[in-house]
């Protein structure tokens, strides 16, 4: 190879000359769409922005030096006395008034045996959760199979039940627990109705999909050898999608505790109400109690919930979304 | 097949034959721990009683209410009379005549005992002013105007009205005076009314009416066409109509009560019924700013709602973006920022969203702003425990070819990380918006804004079920078209349709075609 030869990147045959210049506008097209993206994202978020601000009750920028006010009032006047609020120990403020009447609420079990009060809220909210995940899991299970398309020859049926799932599940928990708060009065019924009749949509869908993705030689087998729809389904799918049932019934629950603790807060009783209530009262040493005690719960449940998914199904627990 | 068989097969998958006891019974115990638990859940939330104790027609009439509305003519009996009232803000507008209530006039002669008419009264002594109270000016029309306003009780001879029929889809109430005839399909209950002391059927009572004491008030239920009582000083019946009332204009508009193409006309080439703005823009105005539906306020809010959404999730992307890249112990190598990032993330997830948004809310006062700052911490966190799983999932082979040529790290992340988790990311993030939307309707009605505190304010106060059915169906309608932009938007992502079950390791999606089957 002699010094005057330069490397010369090899020339392209028509062919592939064509099949470059095609690919260089599909580039071209490609980022002109990803730009054309990133520019309306950024037009909407920002136009967003605007009018969140512009139909909020305070501006942002006025608001923003006290935006930490709701911390600031939260300042109890000694720091055991949320220890006190949480175990519903008398506080040495005591003065009458419902803000340091900690005693009141104990629940007792036995003569001198109590639970504080807050931890009976914590476990209505839990009992909600777990209750409400169940009786939805319950039809879940029930309906998915009606809806999964290598189960359910009927196309109708399947038609049906998913547009069935899709409705409960889109239909605003608010709403349904609104109305039931108007048949049942107060209480947590309400609470647990709204969270299990979406919990029935959103676990159906997770259920179906599941069903769908079984392996089917279990079925073709009882199939072979005469069994019927119902033997075919318990013996045939049911054994291979438990474990991911399992998984998506405790992922639910993490979902449900957040939600039934949210619907008590607009009245479904349970320690979402007695949150609202001790804010908006201004009860600083109950406020930390109860948000210190919903945040220890959420965390207990949700590792409790990832080490046991883990345990069933192994990496699948590394699930997309919410699960709605 | 016979024995030894069996227990030759039975010998060789002890593993299917003979199971521990756990194995053999952990699904009925199960079983019979959900039982119990429902037991316990029974007791506990003392269900049986509460459900004893709810008011189920209470429900079917809230139900009804989504769909129908209800106008409430109230036939009250004088001496000789009827007057027939509507209530104040009638849906029927301030003039309510309708064909559905019909009415017999004749002239009769009644005893006035109104006090001794002092000066003022006297000199408006024009129609009406002797007619009772409440009574709408369109039923007496013919009404003479008095002869004498001097003595205190006096006789006046006037048009008035003797009977009244009110006619339901299935039946109708027949009233005059002093009887009240009651049919619904076949079946007819005549009422003899003595007024101000007693209502008295003169046959048994059909289970349909309900009179809880003898001479007291009766009940009477029409279905879905309505409802109605008979008192002994008035009848007050509930006709019910399917549909929305008044659900373009309200009854002050100009607009109401018109056929669409009069409105239509009128609002193309009609002459101006407010000079100083054309009739488009009166009409549109109207419709906002209509009293029952307020449809403009249901817009602005319901957009709140969606910008909630749309704001939080995208914020949420955005910072939890970087970070995950911090948690990820196979990007970053330090432990200390893996586990500080990490925690930080469980710390914004597991203050629950409900807290933030208490927060917010006090912060920024209730609106938008603090709905979507609660829903950017919490799923700031989400997200963001969700970007670094996916992170420590990816293929490493990219990332070294990359760093094998010679790559600057940065040059490593675009080329060899991002194209493998972007999808990933994207579609989680679509996920959130898609799932967002239906929780910032939650989150409004503990205040921070959105159509939700409007939803829950309209059920609290239990009369307004029909504007709560309009604002759920523009939820659902919202919430589809999402859905439907967010699986489009993934398919185009990831290539599938699903939600990312579809790539499940190790179980191949074995299907059988429906059609395939017998």
């Amino acid at each position: 190879m002699s010094a005057t030869d330069v490397y010369r990147a090899p020339a392209l045959s028509p062919e592939g000359a064509i099949v470059e210049r095609h690919w260089r506008d599909l580039a071209a097209r490609r980022r002109l769409y990803t730009i054309g993206g990133l520019v309306f994202l950024l037009v909407a978020l920002s136009g967003s922005l605007w009018f969140a601000n512009e139909t909020n009750a305070g501006k942002f920028f006025d608001r923003l030096p006290y935006i930490a006010d709701f911390f600031v009032e939260l300042k109890p006047r000694d720091w055991f006395d949320p220890v006190r609020a949480l175990f519903d120990l008398p506080s040495p403020y005591e003065d009458g008034s419902l803000k340091y009447d900690y005693p009141e609420g104990r629940v007792y079990l036995t003569q001198s045996l109590y639970i504080p009060e807050y931890f009976y809220r914590m476990i209505e909210t839990l009992n909600v959760a777990l209750f409400s995940t169940l009786v939805g899991s319950t039809f879940g299970f029930l309906l998915c199979f009606l809806a999964a398309g290598n189960i359910t020859a009927s196309r109708w049926l399947r038609f049906t039940t998913r547009r069935f799932l899709e409705i409960v599940r889109a239909f605003p928990e608010i709403v349904i627990a609104g109305f039931f708060l108007a048949v049942f009065s107060l209480g947590p019924i309400p609470a647990i109705l709204a969270v299990s009749i979406h919990t029935v949509g959103a676990l159906g869908k997770m259920f179906f999909e599941v069903v769908e993705n079984a392996d089917m030689k279990p079925e073709e087998g009882l199939r072979a050898v005469g069994a019927n729809w119902v033997e075919r389904v318990w013996f045939g799918i049911v054994p291979q999608v438990l474990p991911n049932f399992m998984s998506y019934f405790l992922l639910r629950f993490e979902i449900n505790v957040r939600a039934s603790t949210i619907l008590g807060a607009v009245g479904a009783g349970g320690i979402g109400e007695s949150l609202r209530l001790s804010i908006s009262r201004g009860h600083e040493a109950k406020t930390i109690a109860i948000v210190f005690l919903l945040f220890c719960t959420i965390v207990a449940v949700d590792q409790f919930s990832a080490w046991l998914r883990h345990r069933l199904v192994g990496r699948q627990a590394f699930a997309y979304g919410r699960g709605e | 097949m016979n024995a030894d068989a069996i227990n030759d097969i039975a010998a060789r998958h002890p593993d299917a034959f003979r199971r521990s006891l756990w194995k053999r019974y952990a699904a009925p115990i199960g079983v019979l721990l959900c039982i119990l638990y429902t037991f316990y859940c029974w007791w506990f939330f003392s269900i049986g009683m509460v459900l004893e104790k709810a008011n189920w027609n209470l429900a079917s009439a809230y139900l009804a209410d989504w769909v129908s509305y209800e106008i409430r003519p109230d036939i009250e009996f004088k001496d000789n009379y009827l007057t027939i009232d509507y209530s104040r803000f009638s849906k029927l507008g301030p003039n309510p005549n309708p064909d559905w209530v019909t009415k017999e006039m004749a002239v009769i002669e009644r005893r006035v005992d109104a006090a001794p008419a002092p000066a003022i009264a006297t000199d408006k002594s024009s129609q009406g002013s002797f007619m009772a109270p409440g009574a709408p000016t369109a039923e007496n029309p013919a009404a003479p105007p008095d002869q004498s306003a001097q003595a205190a009780p006096k006789t006046v001879r006037e048009n008035a009205v003797v009977a009244a029929t009110v006619v339901f889809g299935n039946g109708r109430i027949a009233i005059t005076p002093n009887l009240v005839t009651v049919t619904r399909g076949a079946e007819s209950v005549i009422f003899d009314i003595a007024k101000d002391s007693s209502v008295m059927p003169r046959a048994a009572l059909p289970d349909w009416i309900e009179q809880r004491k003898p001479g007291s008030t009766a009940y009477v239920s029409l279905g879905f066409f309505g409802r109605a009582e008979v008192q002994n000083d008035e009848v007050v019946a509930w006709r019910r109509f399917f549909g929305w009332a008044n659900f373009v204009f309200d009854t002050n508009s100009p607009f109401w009560g018109k056929p669409f193409g009069e409105v239509a006309s009128l609002i193309v080439s009609g002459e101006r019924i407010d000079p100083s703005r054309s009739n488009a823009a009166l009409a549109w105005d109207n419709i906002l700013n209509n009293a029952e539906w307020q449809h403009g306020d249901v817009w602005l809010k319901l957009l709140q709602t969606i910008v909630m959404a749309f704001v939080g999730t995208v914020l949420a992307s955005v910072v939890a973006f970087p970070l995950a890249f911090l948690a990820a112990r196979n990007i970053t190598p330090s432990l200390i920022a893996n586990q500080t990032t990490k925690r930080f993330f469980d710390f914004l997830r597991s203050v629950d969203m409900l807290i933030w948004a208490l927060f917010f809310t006090r912060g920024f006062g209730p609106g938008p702003l603090a709905g979507m700052s609660a829903i950017f911490f919490t799923d700031t966190g989400t997200l963001g425990k969700l970007y670094s799983e996916a992170l420590e999932n990816i293929d490493d082979k990219q990332r070294e070819g990359i760093r094998s040529v010679g790559a600057t790290p940065a040059m490593v992340q675009r080329y060899g990380v991002l194209p493998q988790v972007l999808p990933v990311f994207l579609s989680q993030s679509l996920y959130f918006w898609e799932s967002n939307t239906r929780s910032a309707t939650i989150i409004g009605a503990v205040g921070a804004g959105g159509i939700g505190l409007k939803l829950w304010e309209a059920m609290r106060t239990n009369t307004n079920w029909a504007n709560v059915f309009y604002m759920v169906l523009l939820i659902l309608v919202v919430v589809f078209v999402f859905d439907g932009i967010s699986s489009y938007l993934r398919r185009k992502l990831m290539g599938t349709a699903g939600n990312g079950n579809d790539e499940r390791p190790g179980r191949a999606p074995a299907r059988l075609a429906p059609a395939a089957r017998p």
